[in-house]
């Protein structure tokens, strides 16, 4: 198991958010955590991205538990993110929001920055062909110089989830890739997700509302409703699940 | 790729060339008055781009330019004022017996105002990173205050309010000009590289940034050391070119003018830095005017120090409410030259 | 140690920390709303005492009437900083938003100086405000007494404005998100502006408490008390009305009793807010009472 969540508890003030909730994903898994809005999913989220702390259990990954690490240790040990509503850096071009990716990987000091020792050229030059590479693979590599905020949104999708593997994870997680998506973009991103964790040697944990999507792309699933997990297993058998039918039909009922 | 590379670098080496002819000239053939004016514009361009570093790359709205400045103005003057003035101007009180020993040359004071001036914001940059950006624009507000405080109430190392005086006039074009040089290029290379992506990454999103790995405290913490390193020097350099320095002259209207600067050339462009820096003192010499008495349409107003500054500061609000982006917005003058050559692709 | 002097010195300091908390509420309820740190905040309460002074020395309204004027003014100057520089700037980054709100601090310090000339004025002072009393021992002005009654006062109406109207459930909503508030039908620029407005009167007094016990008015006076105003908000805890209180009267105590027990640290009177600022950012970010708006919403 690359990913363990261990009897994590999450609360705010007096609201449970999560509560006693454990999975484990396997290496090279697609997993899917579904779940109607408010059921914790994004909370899940943060607790292993380290933004939050949880309450109560840990999460291990690769058999090292997580607990105190900052988040932006917790991406260096190999977990990465993208965002449900597109985060690139609005300012820089595509190519620089994939580099930054690279920014703990480029192997030298601040003064050699300074004074353009040839390790700092050795490097940048190493980081940025890496960073093409990446590019490369999802068709965005002619983009390289455009401002990112300029490209479409289905475009902007893809060089996230290029900016994320620049930091060369393990672990990829996906906050509902397909939001805001069109049928045949989301088409194209289950199949660019599917070829990169097999390119790239990924495990992928995603957030997805999209069932239809969830279906298709995930090994597994686990449905959470309220903090609690009410179903875990194969995709199809989830929407026969009558306790998960419930759950979103109380959803559907509530909007 | 490797051609526009080299054609940028061809034209760094052209325009650092031509920056030292024009010192080189301009120290030898122009009046007194210019060049005391291009010498302020020289040490505006110093305080001004490594402001920018903080403020303008990085996004932490910082109002600390005039408690570093005023650090590395004092520590160099310290350091070179002779034992002899020591002598006849502690007034106050007697100095301190280490104050009359201090004595270094003209670089390594102004090596060491830097230094102080760095080791002071990594102090301070413990406390006020740990929470939002804003927070620094006070923090440092009050610290330029209590900078001045300080030198008030510790005449045996100040003075007091009396200031430094017969600091001697090391202060030329060649310096002023060339540590001005050095500053752009080292700003530059520290923006163009994994450090200044980084700052940029802060500025844009710092949740973001985080979560592609980048440790965010030490990428503000950089930017702020570094900016006040170059403004411990240029009030170093400001020391010994005024010869003289007293508390008053480091009030937060030194902090508003560079802000005022980097604003107008547009927040996060060095470039734009530069040009605000000779606009803004140039315009400040040229508005002179407006302080003064004005004949107007026969009728002689009276004389209204000030008036510049409420010109200043309406300009300032003027650029935020109309033209947010400034003149250079966030670009640098080689990416003119860059989108140009895309354009012919 | 005498205990006339001590509980002398505690009336003044009580007097002293209620001005400084009746500006602090100004800067946190803007802060709640907007998360701007309205650097001319301190500059309005510096029109507050230039109004009352006009109002006395110029129009020669009574001391009451001229106090009224400089809320008023006060008021309807803060409204219209909000209407005219800071709105069309709602969705502009936060950077853009702190630097016009010190274009328009340095604006207002500057006019002044230059139409009204940097010299103190001095206050008319009231005479009646001016009479000391003898209260169990303790000599001071009825200023001295008044300014924490008043501010008490103050604070209350405040609280029941927050707490008990319409109004003051938008603002309290609007601290925490602004699409609630824009749900619930209400305009939330309208509501901005009202903050503004509330803000600003309460600095006006300010102002006027501090015109009072000077007794004078100058260009630069809200500078420094700004700023120590700011730094009570933060100490206290930004966001909170109660916590800019708390921390206008615990920087105001600070100080006095420092000068007062402690004569060879008066120099570094006006450090004390800094220092408290930054050992409180040290070890409890969000202040004494304060609410966490740090944390990131993903």
């Amino acid at each position: 198991m690359i990913l363990k969540i261990d009897n994590v508890t999450k609360n705010f003030g007096g609201v449970t958010a999560i509560k006693e909730t454990s999975f484990s994903v396997a290496p090279k898994e697609i997993f899917g955590l579904i779940g109607p809005n408010g059921a914790g999913k994004t909370t899940m989220f943060n607790i292993i991205t380290g933004n939050y702390e949880p309450s109560s259990g840990q999460v291990i990954f690769r058999g090292e538990p997580m607990d105190g690490l900052k988040p932006h240790q917790i991406v260096r040990k190999g977990i990465a993110r993208t965002f449900q509503n597109i985060r690139l850096f609005s300012s820089m071009s595509v190519l620089d929001n994939v580099l930054i990716g690279f920014d703990f990987q480029a192997r030298y000091g601040f003064l050699e920055s300074i004074v353009r020792f040839p390790r700092f050229i050795k490097e940048e030059k190493r980081i940025k062909v890496r960073s093409m590479e990446i590019l490369d693979y999802f068709g965005m590599a002619s983009f390289a110089h455009e401002k990112a905020v300029d490209l479409s949104y289905g475009q902007q999708r893809k060089v996230e989830i290029a900016r994320a593997l620049a930091t060369n994870p393990e672990l990829l997680l996906l906050d509902e890739p397909a939001a805001g998506m069109n049928p045949s973009e989301t088409e194209e991103l289950g199949v660019i997700i599917k070829k990169a964790r097999n390119d790239f040697d990924l495990t992928v944990l995603l957030i997805e509302h999209d069932m239809k999507f969830v279906n298709q792309m995930c090994d597994k699933v686990l449905v959470l409703d309220y903090g609690k997990t009410i179903f875990e297993g194969k995709p199809h058998e989830a929407i026969q699940d009558p306790e998960v039918i419930a759950a979103y039909l109380g959803d559907f009922h509530n909007d | 790729m490797g051609i526009t590379v080299s054609k940028n670098q061809w034209m760094n080496v052209a325009m650092v060339a031509f920056a030292m002819c024009f010192i080189v000239f301009s120290s030898n053939y122009f009046d007194e008055y210019s060049v005391r004016i291009l010498n302020n514009i020289a040490i505006f361009i110093i305080l001004a781009v490594s402001y920018n570093l903080i403020n303008g790359v990085t996004g932490q709205f910082s109002l600390e330019p005039n408690g570093f400045v005023a650090i590395g103005a004092y520590v160099t003057a310290l350091l070179l004022v002779s034992p002899e003035a020591k002598q006849y101007q502690y007034a106050i009180v007697d100095p301190y017996p280490f104050v009359m020993t201090l004595h270094a040359n003209f670089v390594v004071a102004l090596l060491l105002s830097g230094i102080f001036a760095a080791l002071l914001a990594l102090a301070l940059a413990a406390p006020v990173f740990r929470v939002r950006g804003d927070y620094l624009a006070i923090v440092t507000l009050g610290f330029g205050f209590i900078i001045k405080i300080l030198a008030i109430n510790n005449p045996e190392i100040t003075n007091g309010s009396l200031g430094l005086n017969d600091i001697p006039e090391f202060s030329n074009l060649y310096w002023t000009g060339g540590i001005a040089i050095i500053a752009v290029i080292v700003i530059l290379n520290i923006v163009n590289s994994k450090f200044g992506r980084a700052m940029k990454a802060v500025r844009d999103d710092e949740d973001a940034a985080t979560a592609m790995g980048v440790n965010t405290f030490k990428a503000k913490t950089l930017a702020f050391c570094t900016s006040a390193f170059f403004e411990g020097v240029g009030g170093g350099l400001l020391a010994a070119l005024l010869t003289s320095i007293s508390p008053d002259l480091f009030d937060f209207f030194f902090t508003f003018q560079l802000l005022i600067i980097i604003v107008l050339g547009g927040l996060g462009s060095t470039t734009g830095a530069i040009i605000g820096t000779v606009l803004v003192i140039g315009g400040s010499e040229w508005m002179r005017f407006l302080d003064e008495p004005m004949h107007l349409f026969g009728y002689t107003t009276t004389a209204m120090p000030g008036m510049r500054m409420v010109v200043f500061s309406l300009i300032l609000i003027f650029i935020m409410l109309f033209a947010r982006e400034g003149i250079m917005g966030k670009r640098e003058l080689k990416d003119f030259f860059t989108s140009r050559k895309k354009g012919e692709k | 140690m005498d205990v006339t002097i001590f509980m002398q010195q505690m009336v003044n300091g009580f007097s002293l920390g209620s001005m400084y908390a009746l500006i602090a509420i100004g800067y946190t309820m803007v802060y709640g709303v907007l998360r701007l740190i309205n650097f001319a905040h301190g500059d309005i309460m510096m029109v507050g005492g230039f109004l009352g002074y006009f109002g006395i020395a110029i129009l020669e309204l009574p001391f009451g009437a001229a106090v009224i004027l400089a809320i008023v003014g006060s008021a309807l100057l803060g409204m219209a900083s909000d209407r005219i520089a800071y709105r069309p700037l709602r969705s502009a980054p936060k950077i853009s938003l702190l630097i016009t709100a010190i274009g328009v601090s340095f604006f207002l310090e500057n006019a002044f100086n230059v139409f009204f000339g940097g010299v103190p004025r001095a206050f008319p002072v009231p005479a009646y405000l001016e009479v000391v009393v003898d209260f169990m021992g303790l000599t001071m002005p009825v200023s001295a007494i008044l300014v924490p009654i008043i501010t008490a006062c103050l604070l209350a109406m405040i609280l029941w404005v927050l707490y008990k109207t319409k109004y003051g459930m938008a603002i309290r909503a609007l601290a925490f998100d602004v699409g609630t508030v824009n749900l619930m039908g209400i305009d939330a620029n309208r509501i901005i502006t009202l903050v503004f407005g509330m803000g600003s009167a309460l600095a006006a007094v300010g102002g006027i408490f501090w015109a009072v016990n000077y007794p004078s008015v100058e260009p630069m006076m809200g500078v420094l008390v700004g700023l120590k105003a700011f730094a009570a908000a933060v100490v206290g805890g930004i966001g909170s009305v109660g916590g800019a209180v708390l921390g206008g009267l615990i920087i105001g105590f600070t100080e006095v009793v420092v000068i007062a027990f402690l004569p060879e640290l008066g120099g570094y009177k006006d450090a004390f807010a800094f220092i408290f600022l930054i050992l409180i950012l040290l070890f409890k970010p969000t202040g004494i009472l304060g609410i966490d708006f740090e944390k990131s919403r993903f």
